[in-house]
Protein backbone atom coordinates (compact mmCIF):
# COMPACT_ATOMS: atom_id res chain seq x y z
CA UNK A 1 0.00 0.00 0.00
CA UNK A 2 2.52 2.39 0.85
CA UNK A 3 3.60 4.07 -2.77
CA UNK A 4 6.99 5.84 -1.76
CA UNK A 5 4.93 8.91 -2.32
CA UNK A 6 3.54 9.29 0.96
CA UNK A 7 7.12 8.75 2.14
CA UNK A 8 8.38 11.84 0.65
CA UNK A 9 9.37 15.17 3.10
CA UNK A 10 6.90 17.66 1.44
CA UNK A 11 10.36 19.61 0.14
CA UNK A 12 11.24 16.47 -1.60
CA UNK A 13 8.00 16.07 -2.71
CA UNK A 14 8.19 20.21 -3.74
CA UNK A 15 11.09 20.13 -5.34
CA UNK A 16 9.63 16.90 -7.52
CA UNK A 17 6.50 18.31 -8.14
CA UNK A 18 8.50 21.29 -9.59
CA UNK A 19 10.59 19.24 -11.20
CA UNK A 20 7.63 17.46 -13.44
CA UNK A 21 9.07 14.25 -11.92
CA UNK A 22 5.49 13.46 -10.30
CA UNK A 23 2.31 14.70 -10.56
CA UNK A 24 0.30 16.24 -8.07
CA UNK A 25 -2.92 14.11 -8.97
CA UNK A 26 -0.62 11.51 -8.17
CA UNK A 27 0.60 12.15 -5.67
CA UNK A 28 -2.53 13.36 -4.13
CA UNK A 29 -4.38 10.19 -4.93
CA UNK A 30 -1.61 8.45 -2.93
CA UNK A 31 -2.40 10.11 0.64
CA UNK A 32 -5.89 9.89 -0.11
CA UNK A 33 -5.30 6.31 -0.40
CA UNK A 34 -3.22 6.16 2.96
CA UNK A 35 -5.88 8.44 4.74
CA UNK A 36 -8.76 5.50 3.68
CA UNK A 37 -6.54 2.65 5.16
CA UNK A 38 -5.53 4.57 8.14
CA UNK A 39 -9.64 4.75 9.80
CA UNK A 40 -8.21 2.79 12.51
CA UNK A 41 -6.47 6.03 13.79
CA UNK A 42 -9.41 8.12 13.67
CA UNK A 43 -7.05 10.89 12.82
CA UNK A 44 -9.88 12.55 10.70
CA UNK A 45 -13.22 13.98 11.17
CA UNK A 46 -13.75 15.04 8.01
CA UNK A 47 -12.21 13.70 4.13
CA UNK A 48 -12.89 16.09 1.27
CA UNK A 49 -11.30 13.99 -1.06
CA UNK A 50 -13.41 16.17 -4.11
CA UNK A 51 -12.11 19.11 -3.12
CA UNK A 52 -8.34 17.82 -3.34
CA UNK A 53 -8.94 16.49 -6.95
CA UNK A 54 -9.68 19.46 -7.68
CA UNK A 55 -7.39 21.17 -5.88
CA UNK A 56 -4.83 18.50 -7.61
CA UNK A 57 -6.27 19.08 -10.89
CA UNK A 58 -5.65 23.23 -10.47
CA UNK A 59 -1.84 22.55 -9.27
CA UNK A 60 -1.13 20.57 -11.99
CA UNK A 61 -1.95 23.10 -14.52
CA UNK A 62 -0.36 25.97 -12.40
CA UNK A 63 2.75 23.46 -12.76
CA UNK A 64 2.81 23.00 -16.14
CA UNK A 65 3.12 26.50 -16.74
CA UNK A 66 6.12 26.81 -14.68
CA UNK A 67 3.94 28.62 -11.88
CA UNK A 68 2.29 28.16 -8.54
CA UNK A 69 3.41 29.18 -4.82
CA UNK A 70 5.08 28.50 -1.90
CA UNK A 71 3.08 24.87 -1.23
CA UNK A 72 1.90 24.52 -5.00
CA UNK A 73 0.34 20.84 -5.21
CA UNK A 74 0.97 19.72 -1.85
CA UNK A 75 -1.64 17.53 -0.09
CA UNK A 76 -1.87 18.83 3.45
CA UNK A 77 -4.26 18.21 6.68
CA UNK A 78 -5.91 21.19 9.00
CA UNK A 79 -6.93 20.41 12.39
CA UNK A 80 -10.68 21.41 12.61
CA UNK A 81 -9.87 24.60 15.16
CA UNK A 82 -10.03 26.38 11.39
CA UNK A 83 -12.95 27.51 9.87
CA UNK A 84 -13.06 26.86 6.38
CA UNK A 85 -15.57 27.71 3.82
CA UNK A 86 -18.37 25.28 3.23
CA UNK A 87 -16.95 22.22 4.85
CA UNK A 88 -17.77 21.16 8.12
CA UNK A 89 -15.93 22.70 11.16
CA UNK A 90 -16.54 21.26 14.79
CA UNK A 91 -13.24 22.43 17.56
CA UNK A 92 -13.96 18.70 18.14
CA UNK A 93 -17.45 19.25 20.09
CA UNK A 94 -20.90 18.24 19.47
CA UNK A 95 -21.87 22.35 19.91
CA UNK A 96 -20.58 23.00 16.52
CA UNK A 97 -22.49 20.48 15.27
CA UNK A 98 -23.80 20.87 11.48
CA UNK A 99 -21.49 24.46 11.44
CA UNK A 100 -20.35 25.10 7.59
CA UNK A 101 -18.49 28.26 8.17
CA UNK A 102 -19.27 30.65 4.93
CA UNK A 103 -15.73 32.08 5.40
CA UNK A 104 -12.16 30.72 5.75
CA UNK A 105 -9.63 31.49 8.01
CA UNK A 106 -6.68 33.30 6.99
CA UNK A 107 -4.31 31.11 7.83
CA UNK A 108 -5.54 28.11 5.74
CA UNK A 109 -6.00 30.78 2.94
CA UNK A 110 -2.62 31.65 2.72
CA UNK A 111 -2.33 27.62 2.49
CA UNK A 112 -4.88 27.72 -0.43
CA UNK A 113 -3.26 30.74 -1.73
CA UNK A 114 0.33 29.27 -1.92
CA UNK A 115 -0.88 26.48 -3.91
CA UNK A 116 -1.71 23.80 -0.98
CA UNK A 117 -3.89 20.61 -1.82
CA UNK A 118 -6.77 20.30 1.01
CA UNK A 119 -6.98 16.57 2.22
CA UNK A 120 -9.55 17.14 5.33
CA UNK A 121 -9.51 18.40 8.59
CA UNK A 122 -8.20 16.90 11.77
CA UNK A 123 -9.25 15.28 15.00
CA UNK A 124 -8.90 17.07 18.31
CA UNK A 125 -9.69 17.77 21.72
CA UNK A 126 -12.58 19.57 21.78
CA UNK A 127 -12.18 23.45 21.56
CA UNK A 128 -8.32 22.15 21.69
CA UNK A 129 -8.95 21.63 25.88
CA UNK A 130 -6.76 18.43 26.24
CA UNK A 131 -3.24 16.52 25.95
CA UNK A 132 -4.90 13.51 24.63
CA UNK A 133 -7.09 14.17 22.20
CA UNK A 134 -9.55 12.22 24.32
CA UNK A 135 -12.21 15.14 24.98
CA UNK A 136 -13.34 15.38 21.22
CA UNK A 137 -16.67 14.59 20.71
CA UNK A 138 -15.46 12.16 17.92
CA UNK A 139 -13.67 9.74 20.27
CA UNK A 140 -9.76 9.65 20.92
CA UNK A 141 -7.26 9.73 17.95
CA UNK A 142 -4.84 6.41 18.33
CA UNK A 143 -1.62 7.22 18.11
CA UNK A 144 0.23 5.77 15.31
CA UNK A 145 3.29 4.43 17.84
CA UNK A 146 2.80 1.52 20.01
CA UNK A 147 5.94 0.54 22.49
CA UNK A 148 8.12 -2.29 21.94
CA UNK A 149 5.66 -5.65 22.02
CA UNK A 150 2.69 -4.44 23.54
CA UNK A 151 -0.67 -3.64 21.37
CA UNK A 152 -2.24 -1.08 23.72
CA UNK A 153 -3.44 2.08 22.03
CA UNK A 154 -1.22 4.90 23.23
CA UNK A 155 -2.67 8.79 23.05
CA UNK A 156 -0.83 11.11 20.43
CA UNK A 157 -1.12 13.82 22.60
CA UNK A 158 -3.34 16.77 22.42
CA UNK A 159 -4.86 18.82 21.37
CA UNK A 160 -3.32 18.99 17.66
CA UNK A 161 -3.63 14.82 18.00
CA UNK A 162 -5.28 14.01 14.71
CA UNK A 163 -2.75 16.56 12.66
CA UNK A 164 0.26 14.75 15.11
CA UNK A 165 -1.29 11.32 14.04
CA UNK A 166 -1.75 12.31 10.46
CA UNK A 167 2.06 13.83 9.82
CA UNK A 168 3.21 10.59 11.77
CA UNK A 169 1.25 7.90 9.78
CA UNK A 170 2.03 9.35 6.36
CA UNK A 171 -1.48 10.48 5.46
CA UNK A 172 -0.14 13.95 4.65
CA UNK A 173 2.91 16.17 4.01
CA UNK A 174 1.73 18.52 6.49
CA UNK A 175 -0.59 19.83 9.07
CA UNK A 176 -1.93 22.48 10.56
CA UNK A 177 -2.08 22.67 14.64
CA UNK A 178 -2.72 25.41 16.96
CA UNK A 179 -0.65 26.08 20.50
CA UNK A 180 -2.29 27.42 23.54
CA UNK A 181 -0.55 25.52 26.27
CA UNK A 182 1.63 23.30 24.33
CA UNK A 183 -1.16 21.34 21.98
CA UNK A 184 1.35 21.88 18.84
CA UNK A 185 4.40 20.71 20.50
CA UNK A 186 3.36 17.77 23.21
CA UNK A 187 1.32 16.14 20.19
CA UNK A 188 4.46 16.33 17.96
CA UNK A 189 6.97 15.05 21.03
CA UNK A 190 4.66 11.76 20.64
CA UNK A 191 4.10 11.20 17.76
CA UNK A 192 7.78 11.51 16.57
CA UNK A 193 7.03 14.42 14.05
CA UNK A 194 8.09 18.54 14.01
CA UNK A 195 6.07 21.17 15.32
CA UNK A 196 6.62 24.64 15.64
CA UNK A 197 4.29 27.27 17.78
CA UNK A 198 5.03 30.63 16.59
CA UNK A 199 5.61 33.75 18.10
CA UNK A 200 2.51 35.14 19.15
CA UNK A 201 0.98 37.80 16.68
CA UNK A 202 3.59 35.77 13.65
CA UNK A 203 -0.03 34.18 11.99
CA UNK A 204 -3.34 35.61 12.06
CA UNK A 205 -6.00 34.23 14.49
CA UNK A 206 -8.61 35.19 12.52
CA UNK A 207 -11.14 32.16 11.28
CA UNK A 208 -9.69 30.35 14.01
CA UNK A 209 -12.38 29.21 16.69
CA UNK A 210 -11.29 30.81 20.02
CA UNK A 211 -9.73 29.20 22.98
CA UNK A 212 -7.60 31.63 25.09
CA UNK A 213 -7.05 34.53 23.48
CA UNK A 214 -4.15 35.84 23.94
CA UNK A 215 -2.07 32.30 24.38
CA UNK A 216 -3.72 30.98 20.79
CA UNK A 217 -0.98 30.45 18.05
CA UNK A 218 -1.36 28.34 14.41
CA UNK A 219 1.69 26.77 13.46
CA UNK A 220 3.01 23.89 11.58
CA UNK A 221 3.19 20.04 11.94
CA UNK A 222 5.67 17.80 9.51
CA UNK A 223 8.05 15.39 9.60
CA UNK A 224 11.24 17.35 9.42
CA UNK A 225 12.26 20.96 10.66
CA UNK A 226 12.55 22.07 6.79
CA UNK A 227 9.23 21.34 5.85
CA UNK A 228 8.10 23.37 9.09
CA UNK A 229 10.20 26.17 7.90
CA UNK A 230 8.47 25.80 4.47
CA UNK A 231 4.72 25.55 6.16
CA UNK A 232 5.57 28.91 8.38
CA UNK A 233 6.28 31.22 5.94
CA UNK A 234 3.06 30.52 3.62
CA UNK A 235 0.46 30.62 6.85
CA UNK A 236 2.27 33.66 8.09
CA UNK A 237 1.99 36.78 7.80
CA UNK A 238 -0.06 40.02 9.30
CA UNK A 239 -3.58 40.30 8.37
CA UNK A 240 -5.95 43.44 9.27
CA UNK A 241 -8.93 40.71 10.39
CA UNK A 242 -6.93 40.16 13.49
CA UNK A 243 -5.63 43.30 15.60
CA UNK A 244 -2.93 41.04 17.24
CA UNK A 245 -1.59 40.15 14.18
CA UNK A 246 2.01 42.00 14.07
CA UNK A 247 3.06 43.93 10.75
CA UNK A 248 6.68 42.44 10.80
CA UNK A 249 8.63 40.69 7.85
CA UNK A 250 7.91 36.98 7.55
CA UNK A 251 11.67 35.11 6.20
CA UNK A 252 12.98 32.97 4.08
CA UNK A 253 12.80 30.44 7.13
CA UNK A 254 14.31 27.75 4.97
CA UNK A 255 17.69 30.00 4.73
CA UNK A 256 17.89 30.28 8.17
CA UNK A 257 18.17 26.16 8.19
CA UNK A 258 21.94 25.59 7.01
CA UNK A 259 22.99 28.41 9.16
CA UNK A 260 25.83 26.60 11.35
CA UNK A 261 25.05 26.91 15.04
CA UNK A 262 28.41 27.54 15.68
CA UNK A 263 28.95 30.59 18.39
CA UNK A 264 25.39 30.29 19.29
CA UNK A 265 24.97 30.52 22.67
CA UNK A 266 22.17 28.06 23.96
CA UNK A 267 20.80 28.14 27.26
CA UNK A 268 19.99 25.52 29.93
CA UNK A 269 17.29 26.36 32.91
CA UNK A 270 18.07 24.66 35.80
CA UNK A 271 14.14 25.04 36.19
CA UNK A 272 13.36 22.61 33.99
CA UNK A 273 14.77 19.78 35.71
CA UNK A 274 11.30 19.02 37.19
CA UNK A 275 11.44 16.34 40.06
CA UNK A 276 9.64 13.06 39.22
CA UNK A 277 11.29 13.40 35.48
CA UNK A 278 12.11 10.18 34.16
CA UNK A 279 16.04 9.28 33.49
CA UNK A 280 15.55 8.86 30.09
CA UNK A 281 14.10 12.28 29.59
CA UNK A 282 16.99 13.96 31.79
CA UNK A 283 19.43 11.49 29.42
CA UNK A 284 17.88 12.75 26.26
CA UNK A 285 18.34 16.56 26.72
CA UNK A 286 21.58 16.00 28.14
CA UNK A 287 22.10 14.07 24.78
CA UNK A 288 20.64 17.45 23.16
CA UNK A 289 23.54 19.98 25.25
CA UNK A 290 26.52 17.65 23.79
CA UNK A 291 25.28 17.92 20.09
CA UNK A 292 25.04 21.57 20.21
CA UNK A 293 27.73 21.79 21.86
CA UNK A 294 29.62 19.61 19.77
CA UNK A 295 28.11 21.57 16.93
CA UNK A 296 30.18 24.11 18.31
CA UNK A 297 27.29 25.98 20.64
CA UNK A 298 28.04 27.38 23.62
CA UNK A 299 26.41 26.43 26.45
CA UNK A 300 24.62 28.68 29.21
CA UNK A 301 23.38 27.54 32.77
CA UNK A 302 20.42 29.60 32.95
CA UNK A 303 17.53 30.81 35.69
CA UNK A 304 13.99 30.71 34.88
CA UNK A 305 12.99 31.42 38.63
CA UNK A 306 8.82 31.55 37.71
CA UNK A 307 8.99 28.43 35.70
CA UNK A 308 6.67 26.20 38.04
CA UNK A 309 4.34 28.86 38.47
CA UNK A 310 3.66 29.18 35.02
CA UNK A 311 1.23 26.06 34.80
CA UNK A 312 -1.00 27.03 37.53
CA UNK A 313 -1.03 30.57 36.34
CA UNK A 314 -2.19 29.00 32.58
CA UNK A 315 -4.89 27.40 34.58
CA UNK A 316 -6.30 30.77 35.49
CA UNK A 317 -5.77 32.92 32.52
CA UNK A 318 -6.43 30.14 30.03
CA UNK A 319 -9.71 29.09 31.50
CA UNK A 320 -10.70 32.64 32.31
CA UNK A 321 -10.44 33.64 28.33
CA UNK A 322 -12.48 30.30 27.29
CA UNK A 323 -15.33 31.14 29.42
CA UNK A 324 -15.83 34.23 27.63
CA UNK A 325 -15.01 32.93 24.32
CA UNK A 326 -17.00 30.26 24.80
CA UNK A 327 -20.44 32.30 25.83
CA UNK A 328 -20.97 32.96 22.53
CA UNK A 329 -22.31 28.88 22.19
CA UNK A 330 -26.21 29.75 22.83
CA UNK A 331 -27.99 27.70 20.17
CA UNK A 332 -29.46 30.77 18.56
CA UNK A 333 -26.62 31.51 15.60
CA UNK A 334 -25.20 28.72 15.26
CA UNK A 335 -24.60 24.74 15.93
CA UNK A 336 -26.68 22.55 17.73
CA UNK A 337 -29.69 23.59 19.59
CA UNK A 338 -31.33 21.80 22.03
CA UNK A 339 -35.01 22.81 21.94
CA UNK A 340 -36.96 24.55 24.84
CA UNK A 341 -39.91 26.18 25.11
CA UNK A 342 -38.12 28.80 27.48
CA UNK A 343 -35.40 30.78 26.40
CA UNK A 344 -32.91 30.28 29.80
CA UNK A 345 -33.68 27.24 29.56
CA UNK A 346 -33.07 26.34 25.87
CA UNK A 347 -29.65 28.30 26.82
CA UNK A 348 -28.97 26.08 29.54
CA UNK A 349 -30.10 22.68 27.75
CA UNK A 350 -28.35 23.14 24.46
CA UNK A 351 -24.53 24.15 26.55
CA UNK A 352 -25.41 21.35 29.03
CA UNK A 353 -25.93 18.85 25.97
CA UNK A 354 -23.58 20.14 23.77
CA UNK A 355 -19.99 20.83 25.91
CA UNK A 356 -18.01 17.65 27.05
CA UNK A 357 -16.97 17.46 30.63
CA UNK A 358 -13.64 18.84 29.92
CA UNK A 359 -14.78 22.06 28.48
CA UNK A 360 -17.03 22.83 31.34
CA UNK A 361 -14.79 22.15 34.28
CA UNK A 362 -12.41 24.94 32.66
CA UNK A 363 -16.23 27.25 31.43
CA UNK A 364 -16.77 26.92 35.02
CA UNK A 365 -13.35 27.31 36.75
CA UNK A 366 -13.07 30.51 34.08
CA UNK A 367 -16.01 31.97 35.83
CA UNK A 368 -15.44 31.14 39.30
CA UNK A 369 -11.88 33.33 38.76
CA UNK A 370 -13.45 35.89 36.91
CA UNK A 371 -15.89 36.59 39.33
CA UNK A 372 -16.36 39.35 41.95
CA UNK A 373 -14.56 38.85 44.96
CA UNK A 374 -12.20 36.00 43.53
CA UNK A 375 -11.21 38.37 40.50
CA UNK A 376 -8.12 40.08 42.39
CA UNK A 377 -6.88 37.14 44.26
CA UNK A 378 -7.39 34.66 41.00
CA UNK A 379 -7.09 36.54 37.51
CA UNK A 380 -5.59 39.95 39.07
CA UNK A 381 -2.63 37.53 40.20
CA UNK A 382 -1.89 35.34 37.58
CA UNK A 383 -1.81 37.93 35.12
CA UNK A 384 0.84 39.53 37.64
CA UNK A 385 2.71 36.32 37.31
CA UNK A 386 2.49 35.98 33.36
CA UNK A 387 4.52 39.28 33.51
CA UNK A 388 7.45 37.58 36.07
CA UNK A 389 7.64 34.77 33.78
CA UNK A 390 7.71 36.79 30.68
CA UNK A 391 10.50 39.03 32.54
CA UNK A 392 12.66 35.94 32.94
CA UNK A 393 12.64 35.07 29.33
CA UNK A 394 13.26 38.74 29.01
CA UNK A 395 16.84 38.62 31.05
CA UNK A 396 18.13 35.76 29.40
CA UNK A 397 18.06 36.54 25.86
CA UNK A 398 21.12 39.23 27.30
CA UNK A 399 22.83 36.20 27.96
CA UNK A 400 21.37 33.41 25.47
CA UNK A 401 20.34 32.91 21.41
CA UNK A 402 17.89 30.36 22.54
CA UNK A 403 16.72 28.03 25.10
CA UNK A 404 16.57 23.94 25.09
CA UNK A 405 14.56 21.84 27.31
CA UNK A 406 12.98 18.58 26.81
CA UNK A 407 9.28 18.81 25.41
CA UNK A 408 7.29 16.66 27.51
CA UNK A 409 8.17 14.78 30.83
CA UNK A 410 7.43 11.52 29.69
CA UNK A 411 6.39 9.80 26.77
CA UNK A 412 2.80 9.09 24.95
CA UNK A 413 0.57 7.28 27.82
CA UNK A 414 -2.12 5.06 27.39
CA UNK A 415 -5.57 5.63 26.49
CA UNK A 416 -7.49 5.83 29.40
CA UNK A 417 -4.88 6.22 32.18
CA UNK A 418 -5.30 9.95 32.97
CA UNK A 419 -8.76 10.59 32.36
CA UNK A 420 -9.56 10.46 35.82
CA UNK A 421 -7.11 13.30 37.11
CA UNK A 422 -7.64 16.56 35.28
CA UNK A 423 -4.22 17.81 37.23
CA UNK A 424 -2.24 14.56 35.87
CA UNK A 425 -3.19 15.23 32.59
CA UNK A 426 -2.25 19.31 32.58
CA UNK A 427 0.94 18.10 33.95
CA UNK A 428 2.02 17.13 30.57
CA UNK A 429 2.13 20.67 29.44
CA UNK A 430 4.69 21.69 32.19
CA UNK A 431 7.68 22.18 30.33
CA UNK A 432 5.67 23.69 27.14
CA UNK A 433 3.36 26.10 28.87
CA UNK A 434 6.14 28.95 29.82
CA UNK A 435 6.03 29.41 26.19
CA UNK A 436 3.06 30.40 25.27
CA UNK A 437 2.86 32.66 28.79
CA UNK A 438 5.86 34.82 27.16
CA UNK A 439 4.12 34.29 23.42
CA UNK A 440 8.17 33.30 22.47
CA UNK A 441 8.50 30.72 19.67
CA UNK A 442 9.00 27.25 20.14
CA UNK A 443 9.86 23.93 18.24
CA UNK A 444 9.23 20.60 19.31
CA UNK A 445 12.08 17.92 17.43
CA UNK A 446 12.04 14.35 17.77
CA UNK A 447 15.44 13.73 19.45
CA UNK A 448 15.48 9.62 20.56
CA UNK A 449 13.07 6.99 21.44
CA UNK A 450 12.48 5.68 25.20
CA UNK A 451 13.73 2.37 26.45
CA UNK A 452 9.98 1.32 25.34
CA UNK A 453 10.35 2.32 22.10
CA UNK A 454 8.23 5.48 21.94
CA UNK A 455 9.34 8.91 20.47
CA UNK A 456 10.89 11.89 22.64
CA UNK A 457 11.22 15.12 21.74
CA UNK A 458 13.15 18.31 22.69
CA UNK A 459 12.39 21.67 22.68
CA UNK A 460 14.10 24.51 21.39
CA UNK A 461 12.58 28.29 22.73
CA UNK A 462 13.41 31.69 20.91
CA UNK A 463 13.23 35.59 21.42
CA UNK A 464 9.91 36.76 19.97
CA UNK A 465 9.45 36.61 16.09
CA UNK A 466 12.99 34.77 16.06
CA UNK A 467 11.71 31.60 14.37
CA UNK A 468 15.18 31.59 12.44
CA UNK A 469 17.42 31.12 15.03
CA UNK A 470 14.54 28.24 16.81
CA UNK A 471 14.68 26.24 13.50
CA UNK A 472 18.63 26.71 12.30
CA UNK A 473 19.03 25.14 16.40
CA UNK A 474 16.25 22.76 15.32
CA UNK A 475 17.54 21.88 12.21
CA UNK A 476 21.27 20.86 14.28
CA UNK A 477 19.55 18.99 16.73
CA UNK A 478 17.37 16.78 13.88
CA UNK A 479 21.03 16.37 11.80
CA UNK A 480 22.53 15.36 15.26
CA UNK A 481 19.44 12.84 16.15
CA UNK A 482 19.49 11.39 12.69
CA UNK A 483 15.90 10.42 13.95
CA UNK A 484 14.70 8.20 10.80
CA UNK A 485 12.22 5.91 13.13
CA UNK A 486 8.85 5.52 11.44
CA UNK A 487 5.97 3.77 13.12
CA UNK A 488 5.25 0.20 12.14
CA UNK A 489 1.84 0.49 10.09
CA UNK A 490 -0.55 -1.70 12.24
CA UNK A 491 -3.71 0.53 11.13
CA UNK A 492 -3.56 -0.01 7.62
CA UNK A 493 -7.04 -1.69 6.61
CA UNK A 494 -7.78 -2.14 9.46
CA UNK A 495 -11.89 -1.67 10.64
CA UNK B 1 -17.00 16.74 38.92
CA UNK B 2 -17.40 19.34 42.23
CA UNK B 3 -14.69 17.17 43.58
CA UNK B 4 -12.18 17.75 40.60
CA UNK B 5 -12.91 21.28 40.50
CA UNK B 6 -11.98 22.15 44.09
CA UNK B 7 -8.64 19.79 43.46
CA UNK B 8 -7.97 21.94 40.48
CA UNK B 9 -8.41 25.06 42.79
CA UNK B 10 -6.66 23.53 45.20
CA UNK B 11 -3.70 23.10 43.62
CA UNK B 12 -3.44 26.58 41.81
CA UNK B 13 -4.17 28.49 44.72
CA UNK B 14 0.26 28.25 45.34
CA UNK B 15 0.19 31.30 42.60
CA UNK B 16 -0.79 33.28 46.15
CA UNK B 17 2.89 32.30 47.49
CA UNK B 18 4.22 34.28 44.36
CA UNK B 19 5.61 38.21 45.77
CA UNK B 20 3.34 40.56 42.96
CA UNK B 21 3.84 43.84 44.97
CA UNK B 22 4.57 46.57 42.01
CA UNK B 23 4.60 43.86 39.17
CA UNK B 24 1.90 45.35 36.79
CA UNK B 25 -0.56 42.59 35.51
CA UNK B 26 0.43 41.38 31.75
CA UNK B 27 -1.65 42.99 28.83
CA UNK B 28 -0.09 42.14 25.76
CA UNK B 29 3.17 39.61 25.17
CA UNK B 30 3.56 42.03 22.15
CA UNK B 31 4.87 44.78 22.58
CA UNK B 32 3.99 46.28 19.38
CA UNK B 33 0.94 49.32 19.17
CA UNK B 34 -2.35 48.66 18.06
CA UNK B 35 -2.81 48.81 14.36
CA UNK B 36 -5.12 51.78 13.08
CA UNK B 37 -6.82 51.44 9.98
CA UNK B 38 -8.64 53.88 7.84
CA UNK B 39 -12.26 54.40 9.37
CA UNK B 40 -14.68 52.88 6.92
CA UNK B 41 -16.90 49.79 6.48
CA UNK B 42 -15.52 46.59 5.10
CA UNK B 43 -17.85 44.23 5.79
CA UNK B 44 -21.53 43.71 5.55
CA UNK B 45 -24.83 43.15 4.03
CA UNK B 46 -24.32 39.33 4.23
CA UNK B 47 -27.66 39.15 5.74
CA UNK B 48 -28.26 35.47 4.35
CA UNK B 49 -24.38 34.61 5.20
CA UNK B 50 -24.88 35.20 8.76
CA UNK B 51 -28.40 33.46 8.87
CA UNK B 52 -26.82 30.39 7.17
CA UNK B 53 -25.79 28.22 10.06
CA UNK B 54 -28.41 29.11 12.26
CA UNK B 55 -30.94 26.13 13.98
CA UNK B 56 -33.82 28.57 12.99
CA UNK B 57 -34.30 31.47 11.10
CA UNK B 58 -38.03 33.08 9.76
CA UNK B 59 -38.08 35.91 7.25
CA UNK B 60 -34.00 37.27 7.60
CA UNK B 61 -34.22 36.89 11.88
CA UNK B 62 -33.13 34.40 14.09
CA UNK B 63 -35.84 32.36 16.02
CA UNK B 64 -35.82 32.18 19.75
CA UNK B 65 -38.28 30.71 22.10
CA UNK B 66 -41.03 33.60 23.12
CA UNK B 67 -39.50 35.88 25.50
CA UNK B 68 -42.27 38.38 26.05
CA UNK B 69 -45.60 37.62 27.28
Amino acid sequence: MSSGLTDLTLAEARDKLRAREISVQELTEAHLNAIESAKALNAFVVETADRAHADAAQSDSRLAKGEGGLLEGIPVAIKDLFCTEGIASTAGSHILNGFRPTYESTVSANMWREGAVMLGKTNMDEFAMGSSNETSHYGPVRNPWRADGDNRDLVPGGSSGGSAAAVAASLCLGATGTDTGGSIRQPAAFTGTVGLKPTYGRCSRWGIVAFASSLDQAGPMTRTVRDSAIMLRAMAGHDQKDSTSVDVAVPDYEAALDRSVKGLRIGVPAEYRIDGTPAEIAALWDQGIAWLKDAGAEIVEVSLPHTKYALPAYYIVAPAEASSNLARYDGVRYGFREDRDDLTEMYEATRAAGFGAEVKRRVLIGTYVLSAGYYDAYYLQAQKVRTLIADDFKKTWDRVDALLTPTTPESAFGIGEKSDDPVAMYLNDILTVPANMAGLPALSVPAGLSARGLPLGLQVVGRAFDEETVLQVGASLERAAGFDHRPMPWWRDQA
Amino acid sequence: MAAELSGILTWIEQLGEVDTEGVAPMTSVVGHALHHREDKVTDGDRRDDVLANAPETTDGYFVVPKVVE
